[in-house]
């Protein structure tokens, strides 16, 4: 199929949000409006996920799209805004590059995605290969997220949007089993539940989530 | 018989264009006012102010130039120029050809100059402050639209906003990502040129939150009535031209009769209203943003319209 035609269209527009919504996460200055994003970006996952079960008539997809939608797109907003609101975080992000310079680094990320992907899938259809494009901008973007925040919070963001893109390139190959997603569904949720505990314990010793602290405590200084 | 019809299309288009400008302000800021539970005053307004603005006389400062004079009549010219090329109810006009997306960019570009030096020419400081706002907007602004001119150059292998138009209308393109990057950064582009909420507010009377009306402070009378009916015509030539580019249906095809005319016509009066409606509401619902994030925003539109091209290049299969 080609473009012109719905089925991949749609796939295709809803990927492109995920993008944006990566985007967005890089250019937001407040927390909560990046948690927003978080959840903006987990419920365009269920609607891919249901687009693509609709398509490719797998049912199991609708499944993930649904734990997709519960998880991400509700619990896990939820979760971290009761974190938020524990910690008390409702100043502006320091961020450790500047917000212009990390939206030129994501677009320089997509570019990388774009010449990796190229050369490896040379034989493929087109729409299978921006898909995949997509997919690993997102995940990059979440890569670099994490890399540029300072906060601990905000990693924890960005390590949802680079599973978000995961996910996004699972269920765009046709024929992944559902046994593979739910566990690295189930491996991120604990990840979550880990990186909760050591927010709150950073929190407790140095009385900021700020994660500079930890260098000083780092083996190599004496 | 085709080219008395395309010259038809055209004057009726520029009649269209030039009675439809100030009751597109008057209605956005009607609906506006109403958004925020207020009466407003009627959408005719802007042509009551316009009116009671010709007959007054300019009174210029001691040490203005002859710029402030005549930048008023050189940017209503460019203006009026730029919007006669922007197809509203039907393609084919007779100057279609002409309708370069490069060309709009540039006669928009000559308004913006000579809006600048006539808010520099008295040597008042806000006109200064407005002027080099307003440039320092047009740097990222530019380049994020001919960029998105580039992506849509790429999917209908010209410029020509007619044949772009056309090919949108035809459906052959589908709903591609490229697409709504281009048509987001657009609307990030069309905010900041019309000096709309969030980049710059048009009902401020705070000279220190100013941009656009900055630079007009010093104007009065006949030349501050020739200014509002610029930024008025402005604002519907790029409301028509996202209708154009983005919404293409209903336009009647070159070479059609008055019944397309009409069909044309009333599906233009709908967009626009709909346009309006969604400006209104827009910014109604955000605040406005602080002036050195503006360039931040305008940067990000500049990189979603690369990132628009840059995903082209990979789904054409230039790459």
């Amino acid at each position: 199929m080609s473009f012109g035609q719905l089925p991949y269209d749609v796939a295709h527009l809803l990927g492109g949000a995920m993008l944006l919504t990566s985007f967005v996460l890089l250019y937001q200055r407040r927390v909560p409006a990046m948690v927003n994003a978080l959840a903006a970006q987990g419920a365009l996952l269920a609607a891919a996920a249901a687009w693509q079960g609709m398509v490719q008539a797998a049912p199991q997809l609708y499944v993930t799209a649904l734990v997709a939608c519960l998880a991400k797109a509700v619990a896990i907003p939820l979760a971290l805004r009761l974190l938020i609101r524990r910690l008390d975080l409702h100043r502006t992000v320091e961020t450790a590059l500047g917000i212009g310079p990390s939206l030129i680094a994501g677009v320089a990320l997509v570019a990388l995605a774009i010449l990796t992907v190229l050369p490896v899938t040379a034989g493929a259809r087109a729409i299978v290969r921006e898909d995949l494009i997509l997919a690993l901008s997102v995940l990059l973007l979440g890569m670099l997220m994490m890399i540029t925040r300072r906060n601990a919070i905000l990693q924890v963001i960005g390590l949802m949007s680079m599973e978000n893109g995961l996910i996004l390139a699972a269920i765009g190959a046709a024929g992944m089993p559902l046994v593979v997603e739910l566990s690295t569904a189930a491996l991120v949720l604990v990840a979550f539940v880990v990186a909760g505990v050591f927010v709150f314990q950073i929190r407790e010793r140095f009385d900021s989530v700020d994660i500079g602290f930890l260098e000083l405590h780092r083996g190599e200084r004496r | 018989m085709e080219t008395a019809a395309s010259l038809l299309t055209q004057a009726l288009h520029l009649a269209l264009i030039l009675v439809a400008a100030p009751l597109v302000v008057g209605v956005i800021r009607w609906l506006k006012a109403r958004l925020l539970g207020r009466r407003g005053a009627s959408p005719l307004q802007p042509l009551r102010d316009l009116e009671k603005l010709l007959r007054k006389q300019p009174i210029l400062a001691e040490n203005a130039s002859s710029i402030s004079e005549a930048a008023p009549y050189v940017a209503l010219a460019a203006t009026i120029a730029a919007a006669a090329l922007v197809p509203s109810f039907a393609h084919g006009m007779a100057l279609a050809p002409l309708a370069d997306l490069i060309l709009l960019a540039g006669l928009l570009a000559a308004g913006r100059v000579a809006l600048a030096l006539a808010g520099l020419d008295a040597g008042t400081p806000f006109g200064g402050l407005g002027a080099a706002r307003e440039m320092s907007f047009a740097v990222f602004a530019e380049p994020a639209f001919l960029l998105c001119v580039l992506t849509l150059a790429i999917l209908a292998g010209t410029t020509n906003l007619d044949a772009i138009a056309g090919t949108m209308r035809d459906g052959q393109l589908g709903l591609r990502v490229s697409l709504a990057l281009a048509f987001i950064a657009l609307l990030a582009v069309a905010v900041a040129e019309n000096a709309r909420i969030p980049v710059d507010n048009p009902a401020t009377h705070l000279e220190l939150t100013m941009v656009h009306e900055a630079m007009l402070l010093e104007a009065s009378g006949r030349h501050l009535a020739l200014w509002e009916a610029q930024s008025a015509l402005r604002l519907t030539l790029w409301l028509a031209l996202v209708a154009a580019i983005f919404v293409p249906f209903g336009a009647a095809r070159p070479g059609a009769g008055p019944i397309a005319w009409s069909i044309g016509l009333l599906a233009w009066i709908a967009k626009m209203g709909v346009l309006c409606l969604a400006l209104a509401v827009f910014e109604s619902a955000i605040a406005k943003m602080r002036v050195f994030r503006v360039p931040e925003f305008l940067g990000a539109a500049l990189l979603l319209a690369l990132l628009a091209v840059a995903l082209l290049f990979v789904s054409t299969g230039l790459a």
